[in-house]
């Protein structure tokens, strides 16, 4: 290790191995990548159900085998990887400290820094949900560790609250494992995972998922010993009367992923409201120069594909800073119009060269429609698309042209 | 059957505080605790305020107790290595009565002792706390008031006493009490016995059954169930002293303060309910919500990270029960000591030892008394440097286990050996908070779980979150 990178990396999952072996590329060798576990590859370790890289190789790679890919890349550039390493902090002058048992505490310098610190999962206590605090209560996500990694069952009886990914992944993966999951609960009126997660992990197992239904109560003193379910209005109020109750003797919660940007805010990074994570320019820079953000803790992504998408150019945007320096901006700003909940890049610098893919999520299930992306009165880009859900992301692809022509902020949104 | 002189039932603060102060003197001491791990009952589930001492009537014990604790419980706090933040008070008035109410309350303070009282107006209220409510017209400032961590307070005290030789029993569930020539005969649910000269009974909200266990059936003891909501400590600067409601008819309401080690803490409700249950309501949770906004409207509920209930004990003289039994000799009762029972620990300690265990045993002073818990514990607090060598030393504590929290396998492995030995991932939470950030040891705990196996050489389906039945897992997949 030395006193100083080119670019230091923090967060050795899917985002950090891809913007490595991008900076890599782009021309930038001195790149060092900071990861907190004993081994890289981030969440993906966990998670050996298949559907990893459909979209980015054509070929279905369970989660292990998707970061090995990535994992191979690194090793042969010879880039190098500090494990068991957490960064405690971070300035907008680059300096990165972390904690290691091998190098104790110590701080470097960065000529370009990558957050790809990933997420975490919203816990049951978010949601303020009443009850005892017994054993079996688990995030979807530890509940897979316990079960993937560990080589535990944490439970035999189960209920799930929320219909996110991780929730249906571990409702397949524990009645694989001979647990009962006698229900997935969901607030919404609709799912929030991908469609072909709920044929493949609920329908197949003839596993109830109750839509507009939350859990209102969890019963038991020292182990769970069942939980009571109530359907819920518009408003997402439990409606009286409704109350279902299971006995069970484990709970999981898959209620939504936050990006963990604790060390973005403790450097003043402004951060987006609707995504928890950085506001971005095209090149993922965030407005703290030389700062890049990538992966899950910019924005929740769908497929792993996207994030190493995402994290591509970021690891590019580092370079080029390193290579080149910072370049004058000229910005205009993305609003979110109509029934959309957010749009990524936040910002669009006029200077940058290179066409622009927008991320973006819906706010609610839509049908019919168009996105209108719209300067002013002016119509810069529109597409029709049959049906929308917010669990979905959706993109636009904007030209460089485009970009260079605009007048002032842009707003995304749907029109019916 | 092993014989002490003294015999204390309940490892709460009372108890805990007790039990240190008896191992003063050369006495040989134990704590019966009926849960896996000490501070399980009020102490865990507490607001962990240092009250300044105008609530509680005038010629109270209450009072006399509150004034004298508040004073000794920064040095308290620091022997013990414990966090203390002398944050200061403030209790809110949101009318014209309530303007009344608590100037009542400063004349009762002063009457109390308590010192520096002021009535701030509306403009010095919002200059100390600019997130107040726009509503609020004033407040009693107490400086005196502070905050200080209730569970590790505790932890460490009882720490403290064993590693001066007390001697702990955890599910040592007291069934019988019998009376000897020399004393008692305490005999546990599974069969365990120990003897002692005299029995200091603070069992909290069971402390009315213990005493009619030994034979004293005067002490009648109900439970208040208050409600809690805990938030990041993102949010732990939105209010930087400990905010009350004014007394009203109605009943005390809840406060909104920070917590000190950070987070912001709403809360209690007061719910009089038949049983020692700790779940939360819907109900409960909602009320804590309005009245927190009421408060201060913009609190950051968004931020909340978890919800938790406890019950305080009180009983029915409305005063705290510290006296040797009327009915039975040797039997010193602590019994229904609610808020600011906290507060009032170590005034209680001495004076249970000094004055009441002090008329029946001679108290020669324990030379070797240390009352200093070790600083090394407070690895966070360490400059890089001292870090630096703890971590050259045993390279455990530079392996972070819990990202929230920023809490190392070493501080973990200490805890798990440390007095009073962590047993369960929920002991490890409350000594070292691995498990007790925004996350809610989502990440950390079953490396958390891992480490105890390994610590207590013990398999990993036998890890418990916290007692008996609370396994972590249920066996290995298939």
């Amino acid at each position: 290790m030395k006193a100083g990178y080119d670019i230091v990396i923090i967060g050795g999952g899917p985002a950090g191995l891809a913007a490595a072996v991008a900076a890599y590329d782009s021309g930038v060798k001195d790149v060092l990548i900071l990861e907190r576990e004993a081994r890289t590859g981030g969440i993906l370790n966990q998670c050996i159900h298949n559907g990893f890289g459909l979209t980015r190789f054509k070929e279905s790679m369970t989660g292990p085998e998707y970061a090995a890919r990535f994992e191979r890349e690194v090793k042969a550039r010879g880039i190098e990887v500090l494990l068991e390493t957490t960064v405690l902090s971070l300035n907008q002058q680059r300096e990165v400290t972390a904690v290691s048992p091998e190098h104790g505490v110590f701080t470097v310098r960065a000529g370009a820094v990558i957050l790809a610190m990933g997420c975490r999962e919203r816990s049951r206590g978010a949601l303020n949900i009443a009850g005892s605090r017994p054993a079996g209560i688990y995030s979807a996500g530890t509940a897979q560790k316990y079960v993937n990694i560990k080589g535990y069952l944490p439970g035999k009886e189960v209920v799930i609250l929320g219909s996110g990914d991780i929730g249906l992944i571990m409702a397949r993966r524990m009645t694989l494992e001979g647990a009962k999951v006698h229900a997935v609960c969901e607030l919404m009126p609709y799912s929030g995972g991908l469609k072909r997660n709920i044929v493949q992990c609920l329908n197949d197992f003839n596993i109830p998922l109750y839509l507009s239904h939350t859990i209102t109560k969890i019963e038991g003193k020292e182990r769970v010993t069942g939980v009571v379910v109530s359907q819920v209005d518009e408003n997402k109020q439990p409606i009286k009367g409704t109350e279902k109750h299971f006995n069970c003797d484990t709970v999981l919660f898959s209620v939504g992923l936050i990006p963990e940007n604790e060390l973005t805010k403790s450097a003043n990074i402004p951060l987006s409201p609707r995504t928890r994570g950085a506001v971005v320019y095209q090149n993922r820079e965030t407005e703290a120069q030389g700062i890049f953000a990538c992966g899950n803790v910019l924005q929740v992504h769908d497929l792993v594909d996207f994030v190493s998408e995402e994290a591509e150019i970021a690891g590019r945007g580092a370079a080029q800073f390193v290579l080149k320096g910072a370049h004058p901006r000229e910005s205009v700003s993305v609003e979110n119009g109509r029934d959309i909940s957010y749009v990524l890049p936040q910002k669009l610098d006029k200077n940058a060269s290179g066409d622009t893919k927008l991320y973006f999520r819906v706010a609610r299930p839509l049908k019919e429609i168009k996105f209108v992306l719209r300067c002013g009165e002016h119509v810069v880009l529109e597409r029709k698309k049959r049906v929308a859900v917010p669990g979905e992301m959706e993109t636009l692809l904007l030209k460089e042209s485009q970009i260079k022509e605009l007048s002032g902020n842009v707003t995304l949104e749907v029109v019916e | 059957m092993r014989e002490y002189d003294v015999a204390v039932i309940g490892g709460g603060i009372i108890g805990g505080s007790i039990l240190r102060e008896l191992t003063k003197y050369k006495l040989s001491v134990c704590l019966l605790e009926k849960e896996a791990d000490v501070a399980m009952g009020q102490s865990r589930a507490n607001s962990g305020i240092v009250h300044a001492g105008f609530d509680a009537a005038e010629g109270s014990l209450k009072a006399k107790f509150n004034v004298a604790g508040n004073r000794m419980m920064k040095g308290y706090a620091e022997e013990l290595g414990v966090k203390y933040k002398n944050n200061g008070s403030l209790v809110v008035a949101f009318s014209e009565e309530e303007m009344q109410a608590i100037t009542a309350l400063k004349a009762r303070g002063e009457k109390n002792g308590v010192p520096r009282l002021e009535i701030l107006n509306a403009e010095e209220l919002r200059e100390k706390e600019p997130n107040i409510s726009q509503e609020a017209l004033g407040a009693l400032y107490a400086p005196t008031g502070g905050i200080v961590c209730p569970y590790g307070l505790t932890i460490a005290a009882i720490g403290n006493a064993m590693d001066n030789g007390a001697e702990l029993f955890t599910e040592f569930e007291v069934s019988q009490i019998e009376k000897t020539k020399k004393g008692f005969t305490v005999s546990a649910v599974d069969g365990r016995e120990i003897s002692c000269k005299l029995i200091v009974n603070c069992a909290g909200y069971a402390s009315g059954k213990i005493g009619a266990i030994a034979g004293d059936s005067s002490i009648r003891v109900g439970g208040r169930r208050g409600e809690y909501i805990l938030l990041d400590r993102e949010s732990g600067n939105f209010v930087s002293h400990t905010l009350f409601f004014a007394p009203t008819k109605l009943g005390k309401g809840i406060l909104v303060s920070p917590t000190v080690d950070g987070n912001l803490l709403l809360g209690p409700t007061a719910e009089e309910i038949p049983e020692n249950d700790t779940s939360t309501s819907a109900a409960g949770l909602a009320s804590v919500l309005e009245k927190a906004k009421k408060m201060c409207p913009a609190v950051p509920v968004y931020n909340a990270i978890t919800s938790f209930a406890g019950v305080r004990a009180y009983n029915d003289r409305h005063d705290f029960i510290i006296e040797e039994s009327a009915t039975v000799a040797g039997l010193i009762n602590c019994a229904g000591i609610e808020s600011p029972g906290l507060t009032a620990a170590p005034a209680i300690a001495e004076y249970v030892v000094g004055e009441l265990v002090g008329k029946k045993l001679s108290l020669k002073k324990n030379e070797n008394f240390h009352g200093r818990r070790e600083a090394e514990l407070h690895f966070q607090s360490l400059t890089v440097e001292e870090k630096n060598a703890v971590i050259a030393k045993d390279p455990a504590y530079g392996k972070i286990v819990c990202r929230c929290e920023q809490i190392s396998e070493g501080e973990i492995v200490r805890a798990i050996h440390e007095n009073p030995p962590a047993r369960s991932v929920d002991a490890v939470k409350r000594r070292t908070r691995a498990g007790m950030g925004r996350c809610q040891g989502g990440f950390c705990q079953p490396h958390v779980a891992e480490i105890l196996a390994r610590e207590l050489g013990i398999p990993f389906e036998e890890v418990k979150k916290s007692g008996k039945g609370s396994e972590l897992v249920k066996g290995e997949i298939k």
